[in-house]
């Protein structure tokens, strides 16, 4: 497998009054190999969308990238490009789909307007062609009747069809790797199968990788390869998904797992975690789940660097260090 | 609610804010003292000599009757200030009445009111001062006064409606209600103090507004009479002497621009502080 | 779907519109009658009248009839395009008014067109450098223009451009010394030159308006998703701000130009009379120097009339060019 994405201590910096700044995605690393689905797991306000903006350095202003983050696309730094470079690799090497279909995209125009500009934006081509192409990707992501959608507004489709747009236009010009923030919460239950669907098969067809972004674990088991647990602007816990399922380490990510409802298995009650995530300037000393952890100990109060758990498999916490105690307790809740 | 004094912070925090509180505090200083260390704005001690340039003894020169600028812009900025508080004050308690009971009422009392509103909007407010100040020869102070804040209520009247009928969808409305509150105390103890934010906001941006239309009223020779100093009158009476005295002219108007820029530097403030949004 | 729709709603909003012109015919003249002094005290000119010639003149005027009769015979001239006849100059109002609209339309087309290119686009380039020095001095400089009083800044440029510089001329719309042979593109350079100063006055007034319009409706704008999805596609910087950005952020504008009508108008009152414009602005001034109530009358009333039809073209743009609006 060849590596397509390389994210190395990428720092992301907001002001935060009185001249300070505060870093809602503070030191997070991770890589994408061709063909791989990695699921990037965690709340709102843990940083997971920040993250997945800087990768186009979209990050919104007054936000910034810290010097020292690396994001390497095959051998482009990309934090390095800026201007026309930089435009060169939005939408070519990265497509991007969004949470909210609805505000995602442009109102005032068509479908066709808004797929055909994506490709005409990176290859040089004739508007009809580009028109041709744009009909191609609608019936590849599964849009009944192309021909009139590619005339309609997005006012006048649901929000299924909605994001089923979105993911032809993040198509457009066929890049690599797709990144999908949120891709389905925004959507009905039943919509959201089948837009996980297209996702699927896109990905096995065009062999892209996908950067799945998602607060909701249950739409990653059977779907991603490899989860990355964030909380608080870092990565605690990174493994294959097969293994985070079948012994999830970080007391965070038992939480996660511990708060979503099952349909199979005995009913048992919820156990939400206590408390929410703290804001980016209100981030604690040492560990930053200690507040909210029920296993916090003495050492919680110095920051742990991610840990191995078994081979791996890393998480971001001192009970690593006494392999097994206590991280292997609820194997019962995951059959 | 947004507390007026925090919203007054807010707006003194900012360096925009700052200066324009800072800036109409000190025109307002000078026509309050200013009067007292300078000479007689009516006074012609030579008037054969005619306008003097800018110089010693008189800063901003004199006009065509040999009368001190500086000393007329000063008695200016008593008359206009005073013009324009006293004409806000009435037009921001006519639109905070006229909304509050159109918002609270609703029905017929509402689109009565409303339609009466639009209309009157259609008429540019010049237009009706123009129209009704035509009748008199020579305008008394307090009829100006009285008029021009008659004419400045209907968009704030509908600013203060909108904001009654977003709060009447809030709970403690509705709870202040289902209590058996009667209506005036709603009306005083919940709607008014809420909208309190927004109307100091159009009330301070329309200081600005009321100024420069008393100067323009008072340039038409409608507004402030001679000889009490107005900026508009004195821009007015500047026009025959434009050629060879242009300091009479330019001196008055820069008062303008100075008392307007400032009410409106800190109106905006105010605004943002009110509504973060808009910054 | 639209077209019963969209009848049944420019109808209702056409009624809307003809109410409020309705409701400003109404204001306008009963305030005119409520106001003290006599419309006659001007024809009189400080001569005292016989009692027999005020009786004559009343009657002329209509004056005689109980008040509600004056306004039932004022809206059926009105109907007619009869608005009375000038008293300072003894022509019929609606000839006057027609007369010195072409001038005020030249004028204030200029002033438009200045705002909707200009305007907007410093607009646009301040929301684009939101927070950075050009936004913060623009900001200030839009400010220091809004708070300029028309009058004033057309005095100073007619005393600094037209007679300082020498550069334009400061009066009136065409030279008077201009030979009777000259060809249409002479002519039509002169009037551009004296077009020049009223229109930069006017629309440096103006402008300051639609920039601070237009940044606050583009911020908005920008910090939408479908913005981001826009610079994900990897379009250049400009199409998204204009093409993206700009499309959205034109609506809120368009309806600046139902409320910019009456911003032009007062101005031009102030702009036409200091240089001289023969404009309506510059007719209203001498109506009310006059004290020539049917011509302060009839001046008014157009000016509430372009203000109804402004706000109705209006609504009517933006429904056309909105593919979402939803006609309510």
């Amino acid at each position: 497998m060849s590596r397509v994405l390389e994210v190395e201590n990428l720092k992301i910096s907001f002001p935060g009054g009185d001249h300070t700044r505060v870093y809602p995605v503070d030191g997070v690393s991770f890589q994408l190999e061709r063909g791989q689905t990695l699921a990037l797991v965690g709340e709102s306000g843990c940083g997971k969308s920040l993250t997945s903006l800087a990768l186009l350095q979209l990050v919104p202003p007054p936000g910034r990238i810290e010097t020292g983050s690396v994001i390497r696309l095959g051998d482009t730094d990309v934090l390095a490009l800026q201007g026309e470079a930089l435009r060169r690799i939005r939408g070519r090497r990265i497509g991007m789909i969004f949470q909210d279909p609805m505000t995602s995209l442009n109102p005032v125009f068509t479908v066709e307007d808004q797929i055909v500009e994506g490709i005409l934006a990176h290859f040089k081509m004739a508007r009809a062609k580009a028109r041709e192409r744009a009909l191609q990707l609608l019936q590849e992501v599964g849009i009944p009747d192309p021909e009139q959608r590619l005339k309609a507004y997005p006012h006048q489709l649901s929000g299924g069809m909605r994001q089923r747009v979105m993911i032809a236009i993040a198509l457009a010009a066929e890049p690599e790797i797709l990144v999908a923030d949120e891709p389905t919460t925004a959507l009905d239950v039943t919509v959201q199968a089948q837009i996980l669907e297209v996702l699927d098969r896109l990905r096995t067809s065009r062999g892209m990788a996908v950067l799945l972004i998602t607060h909701d674990l249950g739409i990653v088991a059977g779907r991603a390869d490899r989860v990355a647990v964030m909380y608080a602007g870092q990565i605690i816990e990174e493994t294959s998904t097969g293994r985070l399922f079948a012994n999830p380490s970080h007391p965070y990510t038992q939480g996660l797992f511990a708060s979503v409802p099952r349909i199979t298995g005995p009913l048992k009650r919820l156990n939400p975690i206590r408390g929410s995530v703290p804001a980016p300037a209100a981030w604690p000393s040492g560990c930053r789940f200690r507040p909210r952890c029920p296993k916090a100990f003495d050492k919680s109060e110095l920051e742990p660097p991610l840990l191995p758990v078994e081979p791996d498999h890393l998480m971001r916490c001192w009970l690593a260090e006494q392999q097994g105690a206590g991280t292997r307790q609820e194997p019962g809740t995951k059959s | 609610m947004i507390p007026l004094l925090a919203v007054l912070r807010s707006a003194w925090r900012k360096p925009r804010g700052r200066a324009g509180a800072v800036l109409l505090l000190v025109v307002i200083l000078a026509a309050l003292v200013g009067p007292w260390f300078l000479p007689d704005p009516l006074a012609q001690p030579d008037i054969l000599q005619g306008s003097l340039p800018p110089g010693p003894g008189h800063p901003f020169g004199t006009d065509q009757l040999n009368r001190d600028v500086l000393a007329r812009v000063v008695a200016g900025a008593r008359v206009s200030l005073s013009v324009a508080f006293l004409a806000v004050m009435l037009s921001a308690t006519l639109g905070a009445a006229v909304g509050l009971l159109a918002g609270y009422w609703g029905g017929t009392v509402d689109s009565a009111l409303m339609r009466l509103v639009d209309g009157a909007l259609a008429i540019p407010r010049l237009f009706i001062l123009l129209l009704v100040l035509a009748a008199w020869e020579r305008v008394p102070l307090a009829a100006l006064i009285f008029l021009i804040g008659a004419t400045g209520w209907f968009a704030t009247s509908r600013l203060v409606r909108a904001e009654v009928l977003r709060l009447r969808e809030e709970g403690y409305v509705h709870a202040a209600e289902a209590l058996g509150a009667r209506r005036v105390h709603v009306i005083l103890r919940h709607l008014l103090p809420n909208a309190a934010g927004p109307l100091l906001v159009a009330a301070t941006l329309a200081i600005g507004d009321v100024i420069l239309l008393e100067a323009g009223l008072s340039f038409l020779g409608l507004g402030v009479q001679p000889p009490a100093p107005s900026w508009g009158g004195m821009v007015l009476d500047s026009k025959e002497v434009l050629v060879s005295a242009p300091w009479v002219s330019i001196f008055p108007g820069l008062a303008i621009v100075i008392t307007v820029l400032s009410a409106n530097l800190f109106g905006e403030a105010l605004r943002d502080a009110v509504d973060p949004r808009s910054a | 779907m639209v077209g019963r729709e969209l009848s049944g709603w420019l109808l209702r909003r056409g009624l809307q519109a003809a109410a409020a012109f309705a409701i400003a015919l109404t204001i306008l003249f009963f305030l005119m009658r409520a106001a003290p002094g006599d419309p006659l005290s001007r024809i009189s000119e400080g001569r005292p009248l016989s009692p027999a010639e005020v009786a004559t003149l009343r009657a002329r005027y209509g004056l005689d009839q109980p008040v509600t009769q004056q306004f039932v015979s004022f809206v059926g001239g009105l109907l007619r395009g009869d608005l009375g006849v000038s008293i300072e100059y003894g022509r019929p109002v609606t000839a006057l008014l027609a007369e010195r609209l072409p001038a005020t339309v030249l004028l204030g087309g200029s002033v438009l067109l200045l705002n909707f290119t200009v305007g907007l686009w410093l607009g646009v380039r301040q929301a684009v450098r939101r927070g950075r020095r050009e936004d913060r001095w623009l900001t200030t400089a839009s400010l220091i223009g809004y708070a300029m009083p028309s009058f004033w800044l057309g005095l100073v440029l007619a005393w600094l451009v037209g007679i300082q510089l020498r550069l334009l001329p400061a009066a009136g719309m065409q030279d008077p010394l201009l030979s009777l042979e000259a060809s249409f593109v002479e002519r039509s350079i002169d009037v551009l030159r004296h077009l020049v100063l009223p229109a930069l006055t006017l629309s440096v007034v103006s402008i300051a308006a639609t920039m601070r319009y237009q940044r606050t409706a583009m911020l908005e704008v920008l910090q939408l998703p479908f913005i981001t999805t826009a610079r994900a596609k990897g379009l250049p910087d400009t199409v998204v701000t204009w093409r993206h950005a700009w499309r959205n952020a034109l609506f809120p504008v368009i309806t600046l130009f139902g409320l910019w009508l009456p911003i032009l108008v007062t101005g031009s009152v102030f702009v036409e009379s200091v240089f001289a414009w023969p404009g309506l602005g510059s007719l209203a001034a001498a109506a009310v120097w006059g004290r020539d109530y049917p011509l302060l009358m009839g001046a008014s009333l157009l000016v509430a009339a372009l203000v109804v039809a402004a706000g109705f073209l209006t609504d009517v743009a933006y429904a056309m060019l909105d593919p979402r609006v939803r006609l309510a």
